[in-house]
């Protein structure tokens, strides 16, 4: 099969390339997307990308397969393969460092500004802060993120505005604190995110719940965020 | 840090939202409104004239004016953020949309006063 492999790298190349390679794939069996990256990198030992856990969990292996974004290690080739070619793209609207590894820390930059911690400024109980089965259930779909930035680098809001809007991902960690019934800092995050960026930029496209690849949906935390918003600000 | 601008309409971006739904079901209410009235009503010169001499709808179609202002100007803001880059083109594109905006609302209230 035809493998078409972005490349670029800074200290020798002007501009990035698609690279067109031939493989021959194992018979019988259905590899990852990221196998097939490791039997290029055995090929050639400079193809670069990121990849840790190889089971979908640590979100390091997040690229472009055939113009969908999703995590390399989970992607079987029989679900992405199209005409027998797998075109491998970086991450888009992040800066390339090289060939599938970009730069995240826009990315990072506005998950940092939606302060992904427990905010609590009552005394601390002795041993821990309880939550009712019902309240900690109100953090379900939001708290498995694993940060792979798979949304919202196919949200073309992010893309024009990676500085100013906050992006899915971010949203949905805003959304899993604003959430927490521990956390007492709901309207300072609040009014945090009341411009008309960091949570309106949101269009509702919803190329974020279609690329998740642990299933989430931000579009929902988003629009949650902006119902309290409105029940803020009238 | 929240993100500031001072272009946008209302400083806030919970307001901006309000302006444009709302103003959305405005423009909704009477286009179908008036999509009712040439449907039903045998439109000449007199029906037309009839339906405008009216204060109420002289009130509706200014309301609906002010609602059209409001929403071209969130959502071509929205466009001109998104799209251009520079600061002087964006600015002088807000400007010029701001300026007709203003205009459409006099020269409107022009119109339908028959100032």
């Amino acid at each position: 099969m035809l493998v078409s492999l972005y490349r670029y790298n800074p200290e020798t190349d002007n501009a990035p390339y698609m690279q067109d390679i031939e493989l021959e794939l194992p018979e019988g069996k259905d590899l990852m997307v990221l196998d097939v990256l490791n039997l290029l990198k055995e090929r050639d030992p400079s193809v670069a990308y990121r990849r840790s856990c190889r089971e979908g969990v640590c979100g390091s292996d997040g690229m472009n397969m055939n113009g969908k974004n999703g995590l390399a290690c989970i992607t079987p080739m029989s679900e992405v393969v199209k005409n027998g070619k797998l075109a491998l793209r970086p991450l888009p609207g992040l800066p390339v460092i090289r060939d599938l590894v970009v730069d995240m820390n826009l990315f990072y930059q506005q998950y940092e500004k939606v302060q992904p911690y427990l905010i609590n400024n009552t005394p601390e109980p002795a041993i821990e802060r309880l939550q009712s089965p019902e309240d900690r259930e109100k953090l379900d779909g939001l708290y498995e993120c694993i940060l792979c930035a798979c949304c919202s680098t196919a949200c073309p809001s992010f893309w024009w505005n990676p500085d100013k809007f906050i992006g899915p991902a971010g949203l949905l960690q805003a959304y899993r604190f604003l959430a927490d019934s521990r956390d007492t800092a709901q309207d300072e995050r609040l009014a945090e995110l009341d411009d008309p960026f960091s949570v309106f930029r949101c269009r509702g496209i919803m190329n974020c719940v279609s690329v998740c690849p642990k299933g989430l949906n931000p579009t929902r935390a988003i629009g949650h965020i902006r119902d309290l918003l409105l029940q803020r600000a009238t | 840090m929240a993100v500031n601008s001072v272009t946008n309409l209302g400083r806030s971006g919970v307001y901006d939202w309000m302006v444009q739904r709302v103003s959305a079901y405005v423009l909704a209410l009477y286009t179908i409104f008036l999509l009712g009235f040439m449907l039903t009503t045998d439109v000449d010169y007199e029906a037309w004239a009839g339906l405008f001499g009216q204060t109420w709808f002289r009130i509706f179609s200014l309301g609906t004016l002010i609602a059209l202002g409001g929403h071209a100007w969130v959502g071509l803001w929205t466009v001109s953020t998104d799209y251009i880059k520079a600061t002087l083109p964006r600015f002088l594109f807000q400007a010029a949309c701001g300026t007709v905006m203003f205009v459409y609302i006099v020269w409107g209230i022009q119109i339908l006063w028959g100032l």
